[in-house]
Order: C-alpha cells, then structure tokens, then sequence
C-alpha cells in the first residue's frame, strides 16, 4: 500500500483536472465493474497481480480477462497455467459460458499447461527460468497474444529449487513480460502478512488486486481491492463481487458522488388520492420512496399499486419480493383488484423473488445490479427491506441500499422499498435506519380505537414538494387501496366503523339543526304576523277613538254654535238687536 | 559408444547385479542459446558421460531459441534442464550442472548417500 502511494503521488493527482492529463493506457478486462473501479481497466502492457486465498476466484478473474478481451477487444491471449490442465480448465470455465475450445481453435487463445513435478527435480548448479520465457514468447508469438495469464506463480516456487533464483528470475519475468508489451495478469496466493507469499510480487507489479471471501452469519461474501495502481487513481475500497453464470462481476456502487441528476418529472403513485397528498402530481422520477410500517398494513399492496401504474405508462419495472413467490404476488394482487399478469406478460413487469437467505448481501446487490442492467427498469420495488437483515448486519445493509440507491438513481430509476416495522418498534425508526437515503417516507401504520384495527397512511416526508400532513383512513378494498379523510375533531382522528359513526352523528347533527333552524324560521314569522295583527288592531282602535272624538270635537262645534245662537235669537227677543244680523255682530 | 565399461571398479558387488552395467542412458539437454549456464552445462554433461557412461549413452542437446516449440513437449521451465528419458525413472537435473555429485545422483549412477 505504502509503495503505491509513493508511486502515485509524484504524478500530480489527476482528479482535479483529469482531460489535460495524459491518462495511463487501460486494458479492459470486460468484467462488469472492474473497469469502473480501475477507471478503464488494467494498466495496459503491464503486469497486474491478482491475489488471494485459496477458491476466492483468482483463476476466473485471470480468465475471464482473457476470454473477454479475446471475444470482445480482439486481443488474443495465452494463458500459462501451473495449476490445472488444459483439459481441466477448459471443463472448469465451460459452465460460465466460455467456450474455450473454440477459441483456442480459433487462434483466440493459447492454453499451455506447465507441470512441474518436484520429486523428478534435481538441482546442480545454476539455472534460469529461461525455458519458461521461450515457451511464453513462443506461445504469444504464435496468436499475436495481448495478454498473458500466469496461474498461478507460487507453483514454481512449489516445485523448483532455490527461491533466491526464482525471486531475481521472478523479477526478470515482469520486466520480461513488460518489454513484451503484454498486458498480464500474475495469480498468487497470499501470504501472512504480505499480499504474496514471496512478499516480492507486489512491488514488481504495476497494478495489485486483492480478492477475499469471508464468511459472515453463515453467508459468505466475496470481495475485490485494488490495492495499488501505478499512475492511476482508482477506488480503494472493499467492493462485493460475484460469481455466477456469466462470470465474476464486481459492484462499484460505491457513492463515488453524489452527482445524480434529480428530475423534477412527476409520476403517479396509481393512487390518485396519494397523488393529491404529494403536491397533487406523485413521486419525482428517480427518487427513492419508503413504504414503512407495522405487518399487515398494506405496504405491499402500495408497491404494486405503483407498479401497475407504471406498466400502464409502458414503463418497465423490476420487482423483487423477498418473501413471496411472483405466483403468490399475482394471486393476492388480483384480490384487491390488480391484475400485474397481463403486464407480466407484456414483459413489463419482472418479478424476481428470491429468499433472503439464498445468499448473502453482496449477492443480492449483485444480483439486483445486474437484474437491473439486464431489464433496465423505469421502476425498481424492492420488498421487504427488512428481510435483508438477517442477524446483526444492520451497518451492512445500510451500505449496500445506499449502493443500489445511488446507483439507481444515477439511472433515473424510481424505487420504492418496503420496509416492516416490527411491533413495539418506533414506527419513525427502519430497520436498516435508511430514511437519510430516502425521498419520499410514508407510513402506513395501524390505528387501533374501539376494538378494531383500522390503517392509516401519512407522509413523514417527501423531499422538494409540497405534502399533506393529513392522516388519511386507507382501505384496501376489492377495487385497489383507497384514501379517505379520517374524521379529525376535538376527539382526535378516528377511522373504521368509528369514523361512520362519527360521520353519521355528524350528519344527523346537522340535520337536527337544520330543522332546528327551520323552526325558528317559523316562529319568527309567527312573531311577525302576531305583532302585525297586533299592530293592525291598535291601528283600528286608534281609528274608532280617532272618529269618535272627530265625532265629538264637532258635537262641541255644534254645541257651542247653537248656544251663541240662541244667545242672539234671546237678545233678538228681548229686543237688543232688531234683527240677527251677522254682519252687525260682527261689526259691534 | 562401447558397451564395454570402462571402470570395473565401479560396479560394486552389491550394485552391480540390480543395474544393468549395459544400461543405455537417453539424455536430453536443453539449454538457451549460448548462455555461460548453457555452455556449461554442455561442457560439464559431456565431461560426466565421458567420464560415467562412455559408450553407453545417447545425449542431445536441444537449443530452445532455435526449436521453442519442443520446451512445451518435455515441460520445460528452468535452464539448462538435463532429462534422463532413460533408464526409468524419468529425471530432470536442472542448473548449468557444475555440482557433478549431484549430477550423478540425479542420473542414478551414484545412490543417494
């Protein structure tokens, strides 16, 4: 480790401004991820050692080298192995998919098998390893070889006397194979407590990677490092790589950065009033959305109601159930009113469903991250999270969600997870704690009032949009999952039966005012035609006084005229005036 | 290329009857060009043979830069490599020869002691 960095660091660090630079010419190697780790693959015409313990894949790796850049990058290649027979290789690699044979008669590959068996040896005097470098340029001249394995090197110490020989002659091997300008791969095993045995072919070589296989709760793992890169930057992590039937592939995911664009395009959740509770529109593409909760609540019935809508805008989506068979998804779907077959059949929807416990977690990533190139979804589900957890591995499935996260992201694809709350749990807290991965949070959880059990749904967060901070009832019906408004009053929220019984006061309430209000209508209009009768009557009264005393007033009148008369006809009889003279009274 | 041998006293009583004194030796060495090992070795293997099996010995001397296709044939890595074809068992002495003990010992003619 120190050497590489003593290496690596008078050539200024590329990182900053990598295009002026000259880049250090890279031989792919054709296996998914290495090239990406390596930036390109490995140091072309240069002598890379692949280092390991026993069964960790150093043979395949080595190989795979070889058959990809024969098949694919047209450079030949001659493998050297100490190890196995031709003929044995040759089985080996047939079940991934090389077809060695054919390549050799091709001219592709040469095969050369060196045996070297130590009781037959008798050393005297001097030697070299001479007859090896002839056979080896023999060998590459005769296909005009690119590259070279040599598989692995610690046989030669195994079975040849005098390291001290083997070491200088190791030594004249790389530079050998460097004037060769073949891009090779060196096997060995690892040592105590250097990366070889010989503690010598990791400074000789340009480039070292290391292989491991660890066992962790009855699961093993396979992991990959470079450990060096002579003038080249490169990841340095551990990262989890896989054999299986297309070969080794290596899982960069790393969060090398957080560079993934963020879409601001809506896609709907297939609930529309899911979709009203996020900012009217549904999750953003490529955002990372949790379904959490306690059993039973509907998570999954969420995921696949999300699925389906994406099948119907002719997008692919990735399903990976870790605890039921795609037979039973579809089956118990179709009850609440999905149908996921039609889209099955429509190669839109991939149901991958596997145990947890099939493998380990660096081989359910794998596998999700090839899944994932293979299909190229628009959409990613992956349920149950918390089935990943599997004794005390929390820390790890952290770091591969965030691997498959980013990496997910980076393709613009949309996931939902689901993750089970178990009883007692806070419901705030996942069980693998991935909210800070996550975009869009939203619990289902159970409400419990009067002796029913009843769901609820609210968004504990969505990032970068508006959202309801309602509760809402969610039902899971026959015709796919419903939201409905949950009664909230000075009683708290209430769902289920509660909440119609509550409606249905609230409605009889109502109406009870309503006729309530009726009545008052009516007294007041009573009120009024009794006050206008009243006022009618007085009116009339007033007008009966009012005409008697008219009648009254003009009796008086009539009185008081016919006393003054008399008055006159009096004085006319006892003779004061001649005559009743109105003019003449009026005069005097 | 006598059979006749040419040290009576080197056939001990006790060895002489299990190995044939007419063994005939097939030898084959490889060397790599004119390389100091390679010339060495040459000069000492024919010393030996003179020396050790006059007259009944085959030796060839094979240069793997002029016949690199045959280095795949008899598994050769190490140069100079000597290979005893005959008699049986096959050995394969490896080194420009000079320790001639051990030389001997490889080619059977001398036993381990």
């Amino acid at each position: 480790m120190t050497p590489s960095r003593r290496k690596t660091q008078p050539e200024p660090n590329p990182r900053s401004a990598p295009k002026p630079r000259p880049q250090l010419p890279k031989a792919p190697t054709g296996i998914q991820g290495l090239d990406e780790i390596t930036g390109g693959g490995l140091p072309r015409g240069r002598p890379t050692l692949v280092c390991g313990d026993v069964g960790c894949g150093k043979t395949l790796l080595a190989m795979q080298f070889l058959v990809r850049g024969a098949t694919e990058y047209d450079e030949p290649g001659v493998f050297l192995a100490f190890g196995e027979t031709a003929e044995d290789l040759t089985e080996n690699v047939a079940s991934l998919d090389f077809d060695l044979n054919h390549l050799v008669a091709r001219k592709k590959i040469v095969l050369d098998y060196v045996h070297i068996e130590r009781s037959e040896i008798e050393q005297s005097g001097e030697y070299d390893l001479e007859g090896l470098f002839i056979r080896l340029g023999a060998a590459i001249d005769a296909i005009g070889a690119r590259r070279v394995v040599l598989d692995t090197i610690e046989s030669l110490f195994a079975g040849l006397p005098n390291p001290l020989i083997l070491r200088a002659e190791l030594r004249r091997l790389f530079c050998w194979l460097k004037d060769k300008g073949v891009t090779a791969i060196i096997t060995g095993e690892r040592g105590d407590n250097t990366l070889s045995r010989n503690g010598l072919e990791e400074y000789i070589s340009d480039c070292v990677i290391v292989l491991d296989h660890r066992v962790s709760a009855q699961t093993s793992s396979r992991y990959l490092r470079v450990v060096k890169y002579r003038g080249s930057t490169h990841g340095t992590n551990e990262y989890p790589f896989l054999i299986d039937s297309d070969g080794i592939s290596v899982l960069p995911i790393t969060s090398l950065g957080l560079k993934h664009i963020a879409s601001s395009e809506r896609i709907s959740t297939g609930i529309p009033r899911l979709d009203a509770m996020l900012g009217g529109k549904g999750y953003y593409r490529g955002s990372s959305v949790l379904v959490s909760g306690t059993a039973g609540t509907g998570k999954s019935s969420l995921a696949a109601h999300f699925s389906e809508a994406a099948c119907r805008r002719g997008e692919r989506v990735l399903y990976f159930s870790f605890e039921e068979s795609p037979d039973q998804i579809g089956r118990n779907m179709r009850s609440i009113g999905i149908d996921l077959q039609p889209w099955i059949k429509k190669g839109l929807l991939h149901i991958h469903a596997n145990r947890p416990t099939s493998a380990g977690l660096e081989m359910h990533l794998t596998k999700m991250h090839k899944a994932v190139n293979a299909i190229k979804p628009q959409v990613v589900i992956v349920d149950s999270l918390s089935d990943l957890v599997l004794g005390d591995n929390k820390a790890e499935v952290k770091a591969m969600l965030m691997r498959l996260v980013d990496s997910l992201k980076t393709s613009q694809i949309t996931t939902v997870f689901t993750s089970l709350t178990k009883g007692g749990e806070v419901l705030e807290h996942t069980s693998v704690s991935v909210s800070s991965l996550i975009d869009t949070w939203l619990l289902v959880r159970d409400i419990e009032i009067s002796g029913e059990r009843n769901r609820g749904l609210y968004i504990l967060k969505s990032r970068g949009m508006t959202h309801s901070n309602q509760i809402r009832e969610f039902l899971i019906t026959d015709h796919g999952v419903e939201l409905r408004d949950v009664y909230i009053g000075h009683e708290g929220g209430l769902t289920g039966s509660v909440r119609l019984n509550k409606e249905a006061e609230i409605e009889a309430a109502r109406l009870r005012k309503d006729q309530e209000a009726e009545a008052w209508q009516i007294e007041l209009e009573n009120k009024r035609v009794a006050l206008e009768a009243q006022i009618a009557k007085l009116r009339a009264d007033f007008a009966v006084q009012e005409a008697a005393s008219l009648n009254l007033i003009s009796q008086e009148k009539a009185v008081k005229e016919k006393l003054e008369q008399g008055h006159d006809e009096m004085e006319v009889h006892r003779k004061v005036n001649v005559k009743p003279n109105k003019s003449g009274r009026g005069s005097t | 290329m006598t059979t006749k041998p040419t040290r009576p006293a080197q056939p001990t009583v006790k060895r002489a009857p299990r190995k044939a004194v007419s063994t005939r030796y097939i030898l084959k060495l490889y060397v790599a060009g004119q390389s100091p090992k390679s010339v060495n070795a040459i000069a000492n293997i024919k010393k030996i043979c003179e020396e050790n099996l006059q007259g009944r010995y085959e030796l060839e001397v094979i240069d793997l830069y002029l016949r690199p296709q045959l280095a795949q044939g008899d598994q050769i890595v190490a140069v100079p490599t000597l290979i005893k074809k005959l008699p049986p068992p096959l050995r394969r002495i490896i080194g420009d020869l000079s320790d001639t003990e051990r030389v001997l010992v490889g080619l059977d003619i001398r036993s381990k002691d």
